[in-house]
């Protein structure tokens, strides 16, 4: 599967990475490699196969519906680049 | 170099218990032998205070008969494991000065149990690579060199690359190492020691910084089979917090140790054997064959028919959760933020990622993202997750046949660093026999076999039924006793 630049700044876009075109450039072709590798797969006969969505068979479990965490805003925002007034600050989003 | 550093896990733990050494001079001669091994760039932070503080609470532990199962045994301990008031970068720039305010719980059972903290070891950046080449915070150069009499620097293979390197050097009797796609494995085979990789859900993930959910699975890593049965037990353990847990006692995997394997059927899968694999993998592979037959198990040829595809599966679901997990690193809440003059908030998570994240991850960011997106989903996940479950169920229908498989644990010996760089494809192949097992979520272990003629360790892998860690074990004990592997790597650093 070949994937062009285009497609490369779509894809970065989507995962919010910003790239620039000597980046775009150098991807398109090692993720098209990497696409193409991957490929094989489609020759595999998957009919009447259901997708592994769990490794070992296993419930997922419910919990008591109890309060055992909170209380932790200094601890929450201690790694923060930027708090304020005890928020996360971020820019201004301007719709 | 202390004669404390030779000790493994089992010695420390009981010459301590014993009163034959106290914990702090064990503790001492540990970070003593880190502080003259920077060369090796295993660990990205040293916390000796953590050690000597955990040392001395085991000498008074043992003056008032209140020893732990591990007390007075110092440990080095992955950097993509949360401690709590510790650097934790997972090999990231993006994650640089980011102190967890809690342990993750394999970290937190560790503790408790009274083991000490050498350090946060050096891994490929988020877990991602086969050769701790992509580690933000520089390589692990491997205690090992060629035979040659050159000094070409090697890797002590990934992502668990300082985790192997530590023991391997004898600057930690025990680690913590994580295995997604092999991490585990491969490093202990490249490094001469030994790592196990559980039965998915043992070790709880919680705290464990994640890379691809479905797959990520905590492990030991020290210099003989008993040592990592220790570790383990110690590790792993139901934890509510993990929805993937398994609720399961952990067995006594140490005091049922048995290198008894008289009757066991040992699987020789047939697909294992590939073309353009150095002769001397393959020739390790049948000494192994040999030492079990020996040790009066019954070998059978086996078939796993869909393994070849594993890779690529492997490389479309662990890239395509890893989109998932790591679109938190945004620069909001915690790590790098680069926030462009003039520009917004996705100018900041588009500018954030692209400085924090190396280029491997983005690679695999990207690769995810497309296999995830529109369009594509059906033809590239879903499909992958159906050759997945024909994986498993390979291994399901070998299990008629055989209770144990045997193989190498990856297609040759350690390289030099900056030699299989150029195509990402290279490196992926690092991990062809140790995908597999992860994909199934079987436990699977790698034991050092003997040195290849450039006088670099070879392993030999063990994969069990899903929570059969004690036959893996057993087995892999069984090929340590044979191996007699005594060989270290002679300090150059």
């Amino acid at each position: 599967m070949s994937v062009d630049p285009a497609t490369v700044r779509h894809i970065a876009r989507l995962a919010r990475i910003a790239v620039s075109d000597a980046e775009v450039a150098a991807l398109a072709p090692e993720l098209s490699n990497i696409l193409g590798w991957i490929e094989e797969l489609q020759e595999v006969d998957v009919a009447g196969v259901e997708p592994m969505t769990v490794v070992i068979p296993n419930r997922l479990r419910l919990r008591d519906d109890v309060v055992t965490d909170g209380n932790r805003q200094a601890e929450i925002l201690a790694n923060a680049p930027l708090a304020e007034h005890g928020f996360f600050a971020v820019p201004k989003v301007i719709e | 170099m202390s004669a404390l550093t030779e000790l493994g896990v089992a010695a420390i733990r009981d010459g301590v218990r014993d009163g034959t050494f106290s914990a702090r001079e064990v503790a001492e001669g540990f970070v003593a032998a880190i502080e003259s091994a920077r060369g090796l760039n295993a660990f990205v932070v040293e916390t000796p205070e953590h050690a000597l503080a955990a040392a001395d609470e085991a000498d008074k532990a043992r003056a008032a008969g209140a020893l732990k199962p591990l007390s007075g045994v110092p440990l080095g301990i992955k950097d993509l494991f949360c401690t709590k008031g510790v650097q934790t970068t997972a090999g990231s720039r993006i994650l640089e000065g980011y102190k967890p305010v809690y342990d993750a719980t394999v970290s937190a059972n560790l503790f408790a149990a009274g083991a000490g903290m050498l350090g946060k070891l050096n891994m490929d950046e988020f877990a991602m690579g086969s050769s701790n080449e992509t580690s933000g915070y520089g390589p692990v150069l491997s205690p090992w060199r060629r035979n040659d009499g050159g000094n070409v620097s090697l890797t002590p293979g990934g992502s668990s690359g300082g985790s192997a390197a530590a023991v391997a050097a004898r600057l930690a009797p025990g680690v913590t190492g994580t295995d997604t796609g092999g991490s585990i494995r491969q490093p202990a085979a490249f490094t001469g020691i030994a790592g196990v990789k559980p039965t998915y859900g043992r070790c709880s993930r919680y705290g464990i910084v994640a890379f691809a959910s479905s797959l990520d699975q905590a492990g030991p890593m020290a210099r003989d089979v008993r040592d990592c049965a220790i570790l383990l037990e110690a590790m792993a353990g139901f934890d509510p917090k993990d929805s993937t847990s398994l609720q399961l006692d952990v067995p006594k995997w140490e005091a049922n140790l048995a290198a008894d394997v008289r009757g066991r059927r040992i699987g020789i899968p047939k697909e294992y054997r590939i073309d353009g694999v150095p002769a001397e993998i393959d020739a390790a592979w049948e000494q192994g064959i040999a030492w079990l037959r020996d040790a009066g198990a019954q070998i059978v040829e086996v078939s796993l028919p869909h393994t070849k595809y594993a890779l690529p599966a492997y490389y479309i679901i662990a890239p395509a959760e890893a989109s998932s997990n790591l679109a938190r690193y945004d620069g909001v809440r915690y790590g790098l933020r680069v926030q462009p003059a003039q520009g917004g908030l996705q100018d900041m998570y588009e500018a954030t990622r692209a400085a924090g994240f190396g280029p491997e991850v983005k690679r695999r960011i990207m690769i995810g993202t497309y296999v995830l997106s529109a369009g594509f989903y059906d033809a590239y996940f879903n499909q992958a997750q159906k050759v997945r479950a024909l994986i498993s169920r390979d291994f399901e229908r070998a299990w008629e046949s055989c209770d144990l498989l045997l193989t190498p644990t990856a297609p040759s010996a350690a390289f030099g660093l900056g030699e299989k760089s150029a195509d990402p494809i290279a490196m992926y192949l690092n991990d062809v026999f140790a995908v597999p097992a992860s994909l199934a979520g079987l436990p699977a272990i790698s034991v050092p076999a003997g040195l290849d003629a450039q006088g670099l360790p070879l392993g030999l892998q063990i994969i069990g039924k899903a929570l059969d860690e004690q036959g893996v074990l057993d087995a892999a004990l069984a090929l340590e006793e044979r191996a007699g592997f005594t060989h270290r790597a002679e300090a150059w650093w």
